[in-house]
């Protein structure tokens, strides 16, 4: 494996994101932000929604925003390059093999979702306040699953880059991205929707739930919370099949 | 050392329109049977095979849809072959990928440049990307920016740069890691006549340098005055090969004489046909195509046949032998567009 051409390529992508680091932020940040402010201070101190309610909300933000950082980071260049700009084939002429630059591209998706996911700590404690206690008590655990949170955004970055058209972006966002957040236990846990036992059913199929549920396991456990093997179980599972099938579609993009 | 290319008896049968790597359209279509997607088949490459010596300038030369770019593709790891085989220098160009793509260097027909970066970053990060070192990037860099006119702009992102500054940073940035083998997609296209020469220049020069160029084009003053050898392609095989000179010489009666006349009797196509050195006439109303081996000392001959049968000559144009009649004469088909 040629290490030197896969850090040169990690390396263009981290320049480009310093580059482009305010519209990133915003592009990503933002709507989360607002979320926090709305959710967590509007309604907890206007009286509609109590105080505790903070605490159970920021875990859901913080797998929201890292999963729409990862697929967007990873998603939307990819997109452009392989069918508007087709900027990627100087890259996919680079001496290495061409599924490396996939990883290559995972990687970089990852470490952005990361970093989104320690801005939402950030903002989280400084707008909530003392309201919200984030319980670190097990690093390990929350260490495997922020990274399988992580991965699961940029693999499906990948998988969705190299699938949707031009065209669909749009779509992609109100049909897959839309539905995936109402109904990814961000706002609620999962045991809440034991009212609509169908539905609670339905959800499982959404990767979003088991991240949610995740963090919300190891950060907030005083709420409640599907238990954090059952997760990191069905993130790895999610993880694997987004990554082959991404990879598959990467190399149909990538070679004709 | 230079390094040589070749190929042979490549196939390449698209199930669906060939995608970005293979750039153009129209191909041979065969057994479309019925609106069903997987009954499409186009058949880019027919058993093409020809081999490029080291360090010498070969072109592909072909109408658009000939399957030039999808030999390309295949040559530069980007389209899969569906059978035969294709070798840069002693690397199987499908099994050793990443041996073959460390030798070369490909300009693609349509600019790819990287959008996010500034000219000078472009250089520089396809550098890295094969393993330059930093001092030497930034000089390699450098010098190209200054050889293809672009210093001034280097610091701006490409977004903004006209197509001929685009295409020539493209070939600056497949220059910048200094393969052995450089490959160049329709070079010329779109380029003005003043960047189209110096193009041609630096094209010449860095093979002077030793090192192979490999360009495809459908252009016959491009082929005629860059490459030393060339391989004719139509439908996807190589249908002739040879040094440009040999090629036109290769085709009886490579001159055509464009003629008219004043009020010409049906005879005179006939009494034409029969002087010395011509292999073919056609005639049409007042005016006549002469195929012959020779060109202007035909003159004589033919006034003096049309004003003994009352006719009068009043437009010559002679066509010197060239790629484009050497075309016809084999596809039956003008190169041209």
């Amino acid at each position: 494996m040629n290490w030197t051409t896969f850090f040169a390529l990690l390396a263009r992508d981290a320049h480009v994101a310093r580059r482009n680091l305010m519209s990133l932020l915003v592009q990503t940040m933002l709507q989360p932000l607002l979320f926090v402010f709305v959710f967590g201070k509007v309604m907890t101190q206007g009286g509609i929604m109590p105080e505790s309610y903070k605490g159970m909300l920021a875990p859901g933000i913080m797998a929201m925003s890292m999963v729409m950082t990862g697929i967007q980071a990873v998603s939307m260049p990819l997109i452009g390059e392989f069918q508007f700009t087709r900027e990627i084939e100087d890259r996919l002429l680079a001496p290495m093999k061409i599924g490396w630059l996939a990883v290559e591209k995972i990687l970089a998706g990852m470490l952005q979702a990361l970093a989104a996911g320690a801005v939402v700590v950030l903002s989280a404690r400084l707008l909530l306040g003392s309201g919200v206690s984030l319980n670190f008590d097990r690093p390990l655990l929350l260490a495997a699953v922020v990274l399988l949170v992580a991965l699961f955004s940029s693999s499906g970055g990948l998988l969705m880059g190299c699938s949707v058209g031009m065209t669909q972006i749009g779509l992609m966002f109100s049909m897959v991205l839309a539905p995936m957040i109402s109904f990814g236990c961000v706002y609620y846990p999962w045991s809440v929707l034991k009212a609509f036992p169908v539905l609670q059913k339905v959800v499982l199929l959404n990767p979003l739930v088991y991240a949610s549920e995740g963090l919300r396991g190891t950060l907030a456990p005083q709420y409640p919370h599907m238990s954090p093997m059952v997760v990191i179980a069905a993130l790895a599972v999610t993880d694997a099949l987004l990554i082959v099938l991404g990879l598959r579609q990467f190399y149909r993009k990538a070679i004709s | 050392m230079a390094i040589g290319v070749r190929t042979k008896d490549l196939r390449k049968v698209y199930s669906s329109p060939p995608p970005m790597a293979a750039g153009t359209a129209g191909f041979t279509m065969t057994g479309t049977r019925g609106p069903k997607k997987k009954d499409i088949q186009i058949v880019a490459l027919d058993g093409l095979s020809f081999e490029v010596e080291p360090g010498e300038i070969f072109g592909l030369l072909g109408p658009n849809g000939a399957g030039k770019s999808t030999a390309l593709g295949i040559l530069t790891t980007r389209v899969r072959p569906s059978g035969g085989q294709a070798w840069i220098g002693e690397h199987d160009v499908w099994r050793q990928q990443v041996e073959a793509k460390r030798l070369i260097g490909v300009v693609q027909q349509r600019p790819n440049l990287d959008f996010a970066l500034t000219a000078r970053e472009i250089l520089m990060f396809h550098g890295a990307y094969y393993g330059v070192s930093p001092p030497e990037r930034a000089r390699r860099a450098a010098e190209l920016l200054d050889r293809f006119q672009l210093t001034e702009r280097a610091g701006e992102l490409v977004r903004g740069f006209s197509g001929g500054m685009m295409q020539r940073l493209s070939i600056a940035r497949a220059m910048m890691h200094d393969p052995q083998v450089l490959f160049l997609d329709e070079p010329s296209t779109g380029l003005d006549p003043q960047t189209k020469l110096l193009l041609w220049e630096i094209v010449r020069e860095y093979n002077r340098s030793g090192k192979t160029i490999v360009l495809t084009t459908h252009n016959m003053d491009e082929a005629d005055e860059l490459c030393r050898r060339i391989a004719i392609v139509d439908h996807g095989r190589v249908i002739a090969g040879g040094s440009p000179a040999a090629l036109k010489q290769s085709i009886p009666g490579g001159y055509v004489l464009r003629l008219r006349f004043h009020q010409p009797p049906p005879e005179l196509a006939e009494r034409l046909g029969a002087l010395p050195g011509v292999t073919e006439v056609r005639a049409n109303g007042d005016s006549a195509d002469l195929y012959a081996d020779r060109g202007g000392q035909l003159i004589p001959a033919i006034v003096e046949v049309a004003s003994a049968l009352g006719a009068e000559l009043c437009d010559v144009h002679i066509s010197e032998p060239s790629l484009e009649n050497l075309f016809l004469h084999h596809t039956g088909r003008s190169l041209r567009p």
